[in-house]
């Protein structure tokens, strides 16, 4: 069992958990993943790895409610535990000097950013963070970003905050206030991840983005998280989660996202009724 | 059984028929369709074996357990007799005698086999390891403490048996799985009607009470490489059997559309995450109307029969030769056929048809004729020109192989593999390039079956004992 030490609502549904795991805590790095396991009946469902603390033994993870599990997962507080916790699954983020780098965070996205951006500042690079969400009540860790970057630019898609805009409109502003961005970083919801690629590619900006493919075993084992690349198979959990983003074919990763969306819709129903009826057990919360 | 006994005994030509579910109803269910002999059938059955004094059924079994001894001590209905017999060299029988290609290995050379029907040895062994798990686990002995540590990687059959003859020689084992439960194929491959999920749990149990420390969620090469486990967490030794898990897809357009998985991913799906419960489990699954299984093996069957139990209205496998040559056990065949699972051999397909929305509407296949018989006197299959037809279906499981998961090699310094990725490991020592470091199972030699990957935990185990004990 792995303990929840710490818990913190950042947002409207949107939590953070530092969870006690000292055996991947020693381990992980910028850029990789975990997979966890509520209980018994729980599906095995990937989560960033958004902090870690050597010394104290902890992974901090940041989570979105969208479904049943990350619901469960959200009613679940500080000292309760969670079955099963393994990582650190994935490659570990690239890092090195390449100069100039921008560092593109929208929404929960926002939480993977946040260590390869501070890995990239400490390897020398300029770091410009662009983070973004729909709302000013969602967005969160703009201190931990501006201390993270050596500049943080802010936006809200509705202007609640700072300013209204996407990340891509600040990011389209960056470039041409700059003139040359090395590298750029974009990890957030699909459509955002490709609307950066879409931007980039124009001014030849190599990207990278991390790709959330439904998982399973997280170990390269099933296929299930397999993505195109460049016109070949990818498995998303040993070969990635992190891609070149001029080559990822981001229509066929959106369709893979959205394969069991009818029995994802009925999991919320059943969990709304709580505990299952039909006696094997399961459904438990 | 005395001599005098013995001589008089009559021939039974055929083997006690094995009670079963009816394929109408079990092909709606995920109970276990073979339904074992009662205490009569199997005394009954155990009393055909002639207890040759050749012992040819010794030598058919991979790790050659002491089949005539153990069903004469069934036929005298001691049973306890029996299951402490075969454990000698068997760690999990209860798995072994409901899986083991019989046919192909201890039955296959039995006497009885060469006129009539040979003893239904698997069987037997099922019988007696059920009786063991039914009535308490027999006490075991173990040498006292060693002081040594060994680690095992992967806890399929050739982790787990590795790992009970080091425990039961006085070692101090720690298995690492990478999933959240141990078994490996057992329990998220080979389905819940064909191996129940409780007897693999129980026969790990046993090890367990063995003092083996099973460590789940890690995975070695991410919490820690082979060598840190070693230099830095002082084990003084390491078995890798981390199988081969690894899907082979076919390479052809339309793979990644909705409606494609690897055997892997349905199979454990259903099975380790118990899809077939959803929504009271969580994991989600989707076996369409009418599914398309590509492959010819244990694997194949098993997805085609999972298919029918998740609702699918037809469940075809698709092969590219013919009948005989399909690798699967022949009672998974007939059992499959029994529960309607239909068979469009010499097809293959080249393309994965999909609509807009990248859900898979059919696939393109290819008739085969088998050509002149090749230089290992197979013969191979040839497409026939203008074949190609349309074979509507709306899922397909591909289950055409698995490789080795290149994990462990990658990150462990020193590690001789092949081309295809696969461990160098002697054969009679299980020793690797690597000093202190044994393999064995499907990492070494491919997909293969539970006993001879047993069989590999087996070897290495002992030789593992004399590198730490300093015999050689
Ligand atoms: C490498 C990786 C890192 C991730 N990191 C984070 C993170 O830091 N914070 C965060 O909030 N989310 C993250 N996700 C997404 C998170 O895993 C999903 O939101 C979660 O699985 C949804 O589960 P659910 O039962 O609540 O929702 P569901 O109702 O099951 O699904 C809702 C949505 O989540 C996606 N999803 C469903 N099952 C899975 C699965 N097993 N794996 C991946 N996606 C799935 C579906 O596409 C669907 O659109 C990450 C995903 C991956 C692959
Ligand atoms: C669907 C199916 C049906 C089959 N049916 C039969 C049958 O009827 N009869 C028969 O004899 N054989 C059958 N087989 C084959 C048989 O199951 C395998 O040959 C056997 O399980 C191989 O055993 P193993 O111990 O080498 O590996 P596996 O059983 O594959 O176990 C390997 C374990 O290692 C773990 N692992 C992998 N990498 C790591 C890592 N880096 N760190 C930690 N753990 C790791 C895996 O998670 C897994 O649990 C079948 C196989 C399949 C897939
Ligand atoms: S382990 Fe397999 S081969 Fe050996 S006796 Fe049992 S069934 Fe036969
Ligand atoms: S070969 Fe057959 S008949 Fe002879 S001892 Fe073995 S099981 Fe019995
Ligand atoms: S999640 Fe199973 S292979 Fe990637």
């Amino acid at each position: 069992m792995y303990k929840i030490l710490k818990k913190e609502v950042l947002a409207p549904a949107l939590h953070l958990f530092e969870i006690g795991a000292p055996r991947i805590a020693a381990k992980a790095l910028a850029g990789q993943f975990v997979i966890l396991r509520i209980h018994e009946e729980g599906e095995r469902i990937p989560l960033t790895v958004a902090d870690f603390d050597r010394q104290e033994g902890t992974i901090t993870c940041v989570f979105q409610e969208v479904g049943k599990t990350t619901r469960q997962l959200g009613v679940l507080k500080e000292g309760d535990s969670i079955m099963d916790f393994v990582g650190p699954l994935g490659v570990p983020s690239h890092i090195e000097n390449y100069g100039r780098v921008a560092c593109v965070g929208g929404g929960v996205g926002v939480a993977p950013v946040h260590p390869v951006a501070r890995a990239l500042k400490k390897a020398g690079n300029e770091v410009i963070g662009i983070i973004g969400a729909r709302t000013k009540e969602l967005l969160f860790w703009e201190d931990k970003m501006r201390a993270a970057c050596t500049e943080l630019r802010v936006t809200t898609d509705d202007g609640s905050y700072v300013r209204k805009g996407f990340v891509t409109d600040v990011l389209k502003e960056v470039i041409e206030e700059k003139g040359r961005i090395d590298l750029c970083l974009a990890i957030g919801p699909l459509p955002m991840m490709r609307a950066v690629c879409d931007l980039t590619k124009k001014y030849g900006i190599r990207t990278v983005v991390s790709l959330n493919s439904i998982m399973v075993d997280g170990t390269g084992m099933c296929g299930c998280c397999r993505v195109t690349v460049n016109g070949e198979m990818k498995f998303a959990c040993v070969d990635g989660p992190e891609f070149d983003g001029h080559g990822v074919d981001f229509a066929e990763m959106a369709r893979r996202s959205v394969i069991y969306r009818e029995q994802e819709r009925q999991a919320v129903e059943v969990y709304g009724e709580s505990a299952c009826r039909c006696g094997c057990g399961g459904g438990r919360q | 059984m005395s001599e005098e006994k013995k001589e008089k005994k009559k021939i039974v030509p055929r083997k006690n028929p094995m009670p079963a579910q009816d394929p109408k109803k079990r092909a709606g269910n995920f109970d276990e369709v073979a339904l074992g002999y009662s205490e009569d059938q199997v005394v009954a059955e155990a009393n055909r074996c002639l207890q040759c004094k050749n012992e040819p059924c010794r030598q058919g079994c991979p790790v050659e357990i002491d089949i005539p001894a153990f069903i004469k001590l069934a036929a005298e209905r001691d049973f306890a007799g029996a299951i402490r017999k075969n454990k000698e060299k068997n760690a999990l029988p209860a798995v072994c005698g409901r899986v083991c290609p019989q046919e192909s290995q201890c039955e296959k050379v039995c006497t009885l086999g060469k006129k009539h029907e040979p003893v239904a040895i698997g069987r037997i062994e099922r019988y007696i390891a059920d009786w063991e798990l039914a009535n308490g686990l027999l006490p075991r002995e173990t040498a006292p403490p060693t002081g040594k540590r060994v680690a095992v990687v992967g806890s399929g059959p050739a982790g787990l048996t590795c790992a009970a003859d080091l425990a039961r020689l006085g070692h101090k084992v720690t298995i690492f799985e990478a999933l959240h439960v141990a078994g490996g194929v057992l329990m998220y491959g080979i389905p819940e009607f064909r191996l129940p999920k409780r007897v693999v749990q129980a026969e790990i149990a046993s090890l367990e009470k063995l003092g083996v420390d099973i460590q789940v969620n890690s995975v070695v090469g991410k919490f820690a490489t082979v060598d840190e486990l070693m230099e830095k967490e002082g084990f003084d030794a390491v078995f890798i059997g981390t199988g081969a898990g690894l899907p082979y897809f076919m390479q052809i357009p339309g793979e990644n559309a909705c409606g494609v998985y690897s055997a892997n991913e349905f199979l454990t799906r259903t099975n380790l995450m118990k899809a077939y419960l959803f929504p009271c489990y969580d994991t989600p699954i989707k076996a369409g109307k009418k599914v398309a299984v590509l492959g010819g093996g244990n694997v194949a069957m098993d997805s085609a029969r999972t298919a029918l139990r998740l609702g699918a209205e037809e469940s075809w496998i698709v092969y590219r030769r013919s009948r005989a040559e399909m690798p699967a056990r022949h009672e998974e065949v007939e059992h499959a056929e029994e529960e309607g699972v239909k068979f469009a051999l010499l097809t293959s397909p080249t393309r994965i048809l999909h609509n807009d929305d990248y859900w898979v509407t059919g696939m393109e296949c290819l008739r085969y004729e088998l050509g002149e018989p090749d230089a290992s006197g197979r013969r191979s299959p040839v497409p026939i020109e203008g074949s190609e037809f349309v074979m509507e279906v709306d899922t397909v499981v591909v289950a055409i192989g698995q490789g080795p998961n290149p994990l462990v090699p990658r990150t462990t310094s020193g590690l001789e593999v092949t081309r295809k990725g696969n461990i160098v490991a002697d054969r009679e020592t299980g020793a690797t390039s690597k000093p202190g470091v044994y393999a064995g199972g499907d990492v070494v030699t491919g997909a293969a079956t539970v006993i001879l990957a047993m069989g590999a935990g087996k070897t290495a185990a002992k030789s593992i004992h004399s590198y730490l004990t300093g015999q050689s």
